[in-house]
């Protein structure tokens, strides 16, 4: 149930070096229900964590937090040095983020979509063209902007939600199970996408239940009941529990019990 | 904030609210059917059942549809404050609000900013039924449609206001017709926008007119009534504004994640 002793010393390494996001010791409970407890974490510049949990684990509730829709009970969580509370608006302009559930209008085009969200975080004119002309390019949609969200496949929409969260170029990525409901072509082409955001120095938190996306990380923080398990590379964290694979670590940590909450 | 970032979100927002307006044809339709129905049947039905004495601001006997105006006016005010916070409610369940709400911005201006782009609806909304009134023969003094613009607008405002407090309050979209009936019934009926509220007070009943005193939108109503006569009815002009300072301060309370709605809603994305 403990943290493991190895889990605190790797974030606060991570702290020192000047992590792009930075979370101390946060609790946030609902009630009687603890929804986290005590969770420490850091990410890097130009670094992919993988946030692995089963359902319950905590890991909406976190990002609720991240996004400053809910505070936390105690703790401090910073974005680029800037504390979400003291600081939300400082914070949440560094901060770009895929919804689990869907955030687009499906009446607008894809472009008008992303106008929108540029608008939001105070760009326009040229500028906001500019900037929405190469966040469709990257990911390859250029062809269908024009086209309304209504007509694009699941994986496209996603893709569409990945570039919007890119145009106001943030250091912080935040993907709250941004896969869910895509088939294994599109979830693995959306992985990819945001593994090569690592080169562009975007530091990525990635919310997952599906092991074969965290063996993608450079890093991987199991969640579990609102408390961090274990955190290391995909392979350490296999060989620390003595088992071949990280799944089977992670079945072997979280118990296999999975809450429906 | 810089201004620069306010005024493209602004603009943003109220874009996009009247792109949606565009595309939901039927709402439009439906905000001047309605007050319409009131002016040209009920009015006509009931001109003679209601002898209107000369009350301020009116200087002569006016017909029963000239009394009903700002009146009517206020309804197309009362419902689009209204549908925009249903927009809201919507826009919680759908997610959008989420997007909005993580915009680096600070959260009383993104909500200001929804405000004044459903005002901007509403008075729109006002003045096209202004014109098909008069092209019904209803007529206001054609200096009255500039004096009463400002009074409009803060009317407007202040039942937007209303309806940015309620989907605080209100959390599921199936719970909104409810509420409505709730809201929108009372508050026009239990004001001087059918009938001036000393008819109330003369068939003895005093509660309802009493009530009628508290009524926020009796007194948009009245302000709106002064204003198209280019008089000033200070008073209640003065209560709109307070009770917009106040709904628009409670509603922004309810959107802070301390306390209001997001914290009642349990750790259940918002």
């Amino acid at each position: 149930m403990n943290p493991s002793p190895e889990a605190i010393p790797t974030g606060a390494a991570a702290a020192k070096e000047g992590a792009a996001l930075d979370l101390a010791d946060v609790r946030k409970a609902y009630g009687a229900r603890e929804a986290l407890r005590g969770v420490t974490l850091a990410v890097r510049r130009g670094e992919f964590v993988a946030l692995l949990g089963p359902n319950g684990a905590g890991k909406s509730t976190l990002f609720q937090l991240l996004t400053g829709l809910f505070n936390a009970d105690s703790g401090r969580l910073a974005v680029c040095g800037h504390d979400i509370r003291k600081a939300p608006v400082a914070a949440l302009a560094h901060l770009g983020v895929v919804f689990q559930q869907s955030t687009l209008d499906l009446d607008l085009g894809v472009a008008a979509n992303l106008s929108f969200h540029a608008a939001l975080h105070g760009l326009g004119g040229a500028r906001a063209r500019d900037r929405v002309a190469d966040a469709l390019a990257r990911l390859g949609l250029t062809e269908r902007a024009r086209d309304p969200v209504r007509e694009l496949s699941g994986g496209n929409r996603r893709k569409v939600e990945l570039a919007r969260a890119l145009v106001h170029e943030p250091a912080v990525l935040l993907m709250d199970e941004a896969t869910v409901g895509l088939d294994p072509a599109s979830r693995r082409q959306l992985l990819d996408e945001v593994l090569a955001l690592r080169a562009r120095g975007v530091a990525v938190l990635w919310a997952t239940h599906l092991v074969d996306e965290a063996e993608a990380a450079d890093r991987v923080i199991v969640l579990h009941r609102g408390q961090i398990l274990a955190e290391g590379r995909p392979q350490e964290l296999a060989e620390r529990a003595g088992t071949a694979t990280l799944a089977d670590a992670f079945l072997q940590m979280t118990g296999g019990s999975e809450r429906s909450d | 904030m810089r201004l620069s970032h306010a005024w493209f979100a602004l603009q943003a927002i109220t874009g996009r609210e009247i792109a949606k307006f565009v595309r939901q044809g039927g709402r439009f339709a439906s905000a001047l059917v309605r007050p319409l129905l009131w002016l040209v049947v009920f009015a006509a039905g009931f001109q003679n059942v209601f002898g209107v004495s000369i009350i301020p601001p009116y200087d002569t006997y006016i017909p029963y549809q000239v009394y009903i105006v700002p009146g009517l006016l206020g309804m197309v005010l009362l419902f689009n404050g209204m549908q925009s916070s249903l927009a809201m409610v919507y826009d919680r369940e759908m997610g959008m609000m989420r997007l909005l709400l993580t915009a680096p911005l600070p959260r009383w201006y993104l909500l200001f900013a929804k405000l004044l782009a459903g005002t901007l609806l509403s008075v729109l909304q006002a003045y096209v039924f202004l014109v098909i009134a008069w092209l019904f023969g209803v007529e206001v003094p054609w200096m009255g449609w500039l004096t009463a613009l400002p009074v409009i607008v803060l009317a407007g405002m202040m039942l937007g206001a209303l309806g940015l407090l309620l989907s605080v309050q209100v959390r599921q979209l199936e719970n909104f017709a409810g509420t409505m009936n709730f809201v929108i019934f009372p508050m026009f009926f239990v004001s001087p926008a059918l009938y001036p509220l000393w008819k109330l007070e003369e068939s003895g009943a005093a509660i309802v007119h009493a009530v009628a005193q508290w009524n926020p939108f009796t007194h948009a109503v009245e302000a709106i009534r002064f204003a198209l006569y280019g008089q000033l009815a200070a008073s209640s002009l003065a209560i709109v504004v307070g009770c917009l300072a106040v709904f628009f301060t409670l509603a922004v309370r309810g959107y802070d994640p301390q306390r209001g709605m997001l914290r009642r809603a349990g750790g259940k994305p918002a």
